[in-house]
């Protein structure tokens, strides 16, 4: 059971809670604590900084066949997403038809359940995707 | 920096058939591999002052850790204490092995190693070894959100399509070649000729990538012996120098890189490789690159400078990387038909260059080859290594 | 409020069964029903609902002193919706949070019990707004005449002192052991007493209610703009409504019931959220909930000027969201729903 390593990311999950380094202003998701290009110079100046789940479809995949977790959700959007506030992130793309999907278009976060250790243990929630505007 | 304190070459080469190997276990298809490369270079097994494994998850596979010392005992060298090392960089397992073996032979360390790659991966179902795999990718912020790794190589196939028009025939074209060749190996997991056709109507995986886009899950080993290159001419009628040794890493999740139509890691490895062979992308005459999917071996032919930025697609779809074309790629028939134990492949890459180099490639032989290059990715691209192999 | 886009048909439904799934919706006033998706639950549900609820005013979520989610159908039997809720909107840690059940009236439980904590300024206990939510993902038995009414929704109010865009002017409740509709622990379908459900429950908990209020507060149906109703069907409202003298008019608004299906602990509150979409200053609102079990909250709501300058339209309206359908079929239903065997279970 991975109740601990799962609760730890849960702002992360549930907030798209990241990184601003203070230095360069780049923002990063998930949260980081270094910054890759100020380095050295930025330990310490890492801020939290809250995506606000708004951004740009970059790529997308209709996925069939996936891991055993995913089985009963086949077939569904998978979308590599710019935030609008820098960085990137991969979500399900749901509550969309994929003929009505394109690079560039505009999404925003949803609630979701993203996984769950089984019927007995605990559920995980987090950020998907759908189309916006 | 950058150089080897000494030449180092191959001797000796030897694989197991790749596939699903039901009656074999990992021990096995280990020691078939290793005990072929010995006979290969004609060397007494007392010689080996060391061993080398490449496998990326023997943990998750069977339940099993530390196989250094699980294979060591296999090849009979625990009596002499002989040190066995085990390491890992996902499907790059295999190369990083080797060259971690190169690095103990030219810093005067050791003069004989044998270096073998092995996984098996048929004991799980399917589905299991899906999520096994993913492993090798950023299994909290891709694989949690539903990201299998396949539908991380259609993310890149379709942006690859979106930004240099590449087609979807011209991915397909890289597996049909790659059969093709995979026909003339009797190694290959897959010694069948298919048509475009059957690329582009099979069942889907994740979109634009089907079945025939995706390397099989398989069993197998490989290994080779390294040497220093005075030790190798003692015993070896025609070594194989590796000239040039690169590698280079990035990002576990794709989400943290500017582009996802190239791999840096390939970029920086394969620059590496270049600089210390003093040699570049047009002197290769046989090459071995990653096609875990149809658009990694294109992706992998414009990052190692065969073809401009966008034109791998229409280089393979015109045949310029078929075996009669102006850079062979994949003559063993690649990871789709020789099939992709992870650990394993690195190393089977370095052999089928030796093949070609030592002109013994029966039908599949690529006329007067005397450079080739070998390219081992990790994941999808967190590590990749660029071995460059000249005939002495 | 929020509520899963995936609609099904009572005709989808009956002709599985063998019945006139039409003139089951016809029966009942249902012309179709939501459906959640997969990856939709209760939790998910109140999370939506309640950052809709925030994106409207412009207040910190830490401000939030106090959650209460009432539900029958909470992912974790032990392990609290509201926390998660809480997490999710940024209100944590310094708060209180429970989850409550009274059936379908566990969402107004909830809001008497912010109404409570929030009405009288006290540093002692210092809640200054408290966020109430009704929610469910409720499940009728397949075949059982439920399947056709029991659907997901969820609607959530922010209460407090200041800037308030209806004043919770007076409320009471009526509460008696009657067992009209239940399920026993472990047990993945609830059961109910068939026409037992009517008078005995539903209508004498409504109306003993509603009359009580109206006598307390002096007013009498004609002195309300809008009436809502806990909404099991599209048809005991109306009756309900008629009953005590409110007309047709009057209860339009708030029926949410013929189009999304009996989202439960959510179905009173919806229908407020409606009004409160179109609402003007000065309005007089009765809301009445119903939970089995049983019991009745009234509240008496008047419109405050406040609704001018409320920024509605920040998040989707209710007749948006409950007209974005998209139908599914019966097999579709079940595989969502989490009805059909998979292998290792």
């Amino acid at each position: 059971m991975a109740v601990a390593r799962f609760w730890r990311n849960q702002d992360q999950r549930y907030n798209l809670m990241g990184s601003e380094c203070e230095i360069c202003g780049r923002k990063f998701f998930p949260d980081k604590t270094m910054c890759p290009v100020c380095h050295r110079k930025s330990i310490g100046k890492m801020k939290s900084f809250r995506f606000s789940g708004n951004g740009t479809i970059e790529s997308y995949t209709m996925v069939h066949v996936g891991m055993p977790q995913f089985k009963s959700q086949v077939p569904y959007i998978l979308a590599y997403i710019a935030l609008d506030e820098g960085d990137h992130v991969l979500g399900q793309l749901v509550d969309c038809d994929i003929s009505k999907v394109s690079i560039g278009m505009k999404v925003e976060m949803v609630f979701r359940k993203i996984s769950q250790e089984g019927k007995s243990g605990t559920i995980q929630y987090g950020y998907k995707f759908r189309l916006s505007g | 920096m950058g150089k080897l304190l000494r030449d180092v070459a191959i001797m000796g080469i030897g694989q197991t058939r790749f596939g699903e190997m039901w009656d074999l276990s990992f021990r096995i298809l280990g020691i078939q591999a290793g005990m072929k490369a010995i006979k290969d270079a004609n060397i007494e097994s007392k010689l080996i002052d060391s061993l080398y494994i490449g496998n990326m998850s023997s943990g998750l596979f069977m339940d099993q850790e530390h196989i250094s010392s699980m294979i060591i005992e296999e090849v009979g060298l625990t009596e002499a204490h002989v040190p066995a090392t085990r390491v890992e960089a996902a499907d790059a397992s295999g190369a990083l092995a080797l060259r971690q073996a190169i690095f103990e032979i030219a810093s005067g360390q050791s003069n004989v190693i044998v270096v073998g790659g092995a996984e098996k991966m048929t004991d799980v179902t399917s589905d299991v070894a899906s999520d096994f795999i993913m492993a090798g990718a950023d299994k909290a912020w891709e694989g949690l959100f539903g990201a299998s790794l396949p539908s991380l190589f259609a993310l890149m196939a379709r942006k690859h399509m979106h930004d240099f028009g590449t087609t979807r025939e011209q991915i397909a074209s890289v597996a049909v070649k790659n059969h093709a060749n995979g026909a003339r190996n009797p190694f290959a997991q897959f010694q069948k000729e298919i048509d475009l056709d059957t690329v582009l109507n099979a069942p889907k995986i994740a979109e634009p990538l089907g079945v025939f886009d995706c390397f099989p899950v398989s069993d197998g080993a490989a290994a080779l012996i390294l040497a220093d290159i005075d030790t190798a001419k003692e015993y070896c009628s025609e070594p194989i120098r590796i000239t040039g040794s690169g590698q280079g890493s990035d990002t576990l999740s794709i989400t943290n890189r500017s582009e996802i139509t190239m791999f840096g890691s390939t970029i920086k490895a394969s620059k590496q490789a270049y600089d210390m062979a003093g040699v570049s992308p047009s002197d290769i005459d046989v090459a071995e690159v990653h096609d875990s999917y149809t658009i990694a071996e294109i992706i992998a032919i414009e990052d190692l400078g065969f073809f401009p930025k966008g034109e791998g697609g229409r280089a393979v779809f015109e045949g310029e990387t078929s075996l009669e074309g102006s850079i062979p790629v994949n003559t063993s028939g690649g990871l789709k038909a020789r099939g992709h134990p992870f650990g394993a492949t690195g190393i089977a890459q370095i052999n089928e260059i030796v093949l070609q180099l030592r002109n013994k490639a029966s039908g599949r032989q690529v006329k007067d080859a005397r450079i080739g290059l070998a390219q081992n990715m990790g994941g999808t691209g967190g590590t990749s290594i660029v071995h460059i192999l000249e005939v002495d | 409020m929020y509520v899963p886009r995936y609609r099904i048909s009572p005709s989808d439904i009956g002709k599985v069964w063998g019945k006139d799934g039409e003139a089951m919706g016809r029966s009942l006033n249902i012309k179709a029903k939501s459906v959640p998706g997969p990856d939709e639950d209760t939790i998910t549900i109140s999370v939506m609902a309640a950052r809709r609820a925030l994106s409207r005013v412009n207040l910190s979520p830490s401000s939030i002193g106090a959650i209460f989610v009432g539900s029958e159908s909470h992912p974790y039997a032990v392990k609290p919706t509201a926390t998660i809720v809480a997490e999710a909107i940024g209100a944590a840690p310094h708060l209180t949070a429970a989850d409550l059940e009274f059936a379908c009236k566990a969402g107004t439980a909830g809001l008497q019990s912010a109404l409570g904590l929030t009405e009288a300024p006290d540093e002692n206990i210092p809640v200054k707004c408290a966020l109430a939510i009704g929610a469910d993902t409720a499940q009728g038995a397949p075949g059982n005449a439920l399947e056709y009414s029991a659907s997901a929704g969820g609607a959530a109010f922010l209460v407090g002192r200041e800037n308030v865009i209806g004043e919770i002017d007076h409320t009471l409740s009526y509460t008696t052991d009657t067992p009209d509709f239940w399920r026993r622990e472990g047990m993945k379908y609830p059961s109910h007493a068939e026409r037992f459900t009517g008078k005995p429950a539903y209508f004498k908990h409504v109306m003993e209610c509603a009359k009580r209020l109206m006598e307390n507060t002096q007013t009498s149906p004609s002195d309300y703009d809008h009436v809502i109703f806990h909404q099991p069907n599209g048809k005991f409202p109306l009756a309900v409504a008629k009953r005590l003298g409110f007309n047709k008019e009057q209860v339009q608004t708030g029926l949410m019931t013929p189009i999304i299906g009996n989202t439960y602990s959510a179905s009173m509150m919806i229908g407020l959220a409606a009004v409160f979409d179109i609402a003007r200053p000065g309005d007089n609102i009765l809301a009445v909930s119903y939970g089995s079990g049983a019991g009745s909250d009234a509240f008496k709501i008047t419109v405050t000027d406040v609704i001018e300058s409320y920024e509605k339209g920040r998040a989707p309206l209710v007749r948006d969201i409950v007209n974005e359908g998209s139908f599914i079929d019966y097999s579709t239903y079940l595989k969502f729903r989490e009805k059909i065997k998979m292998e290792g279970e």
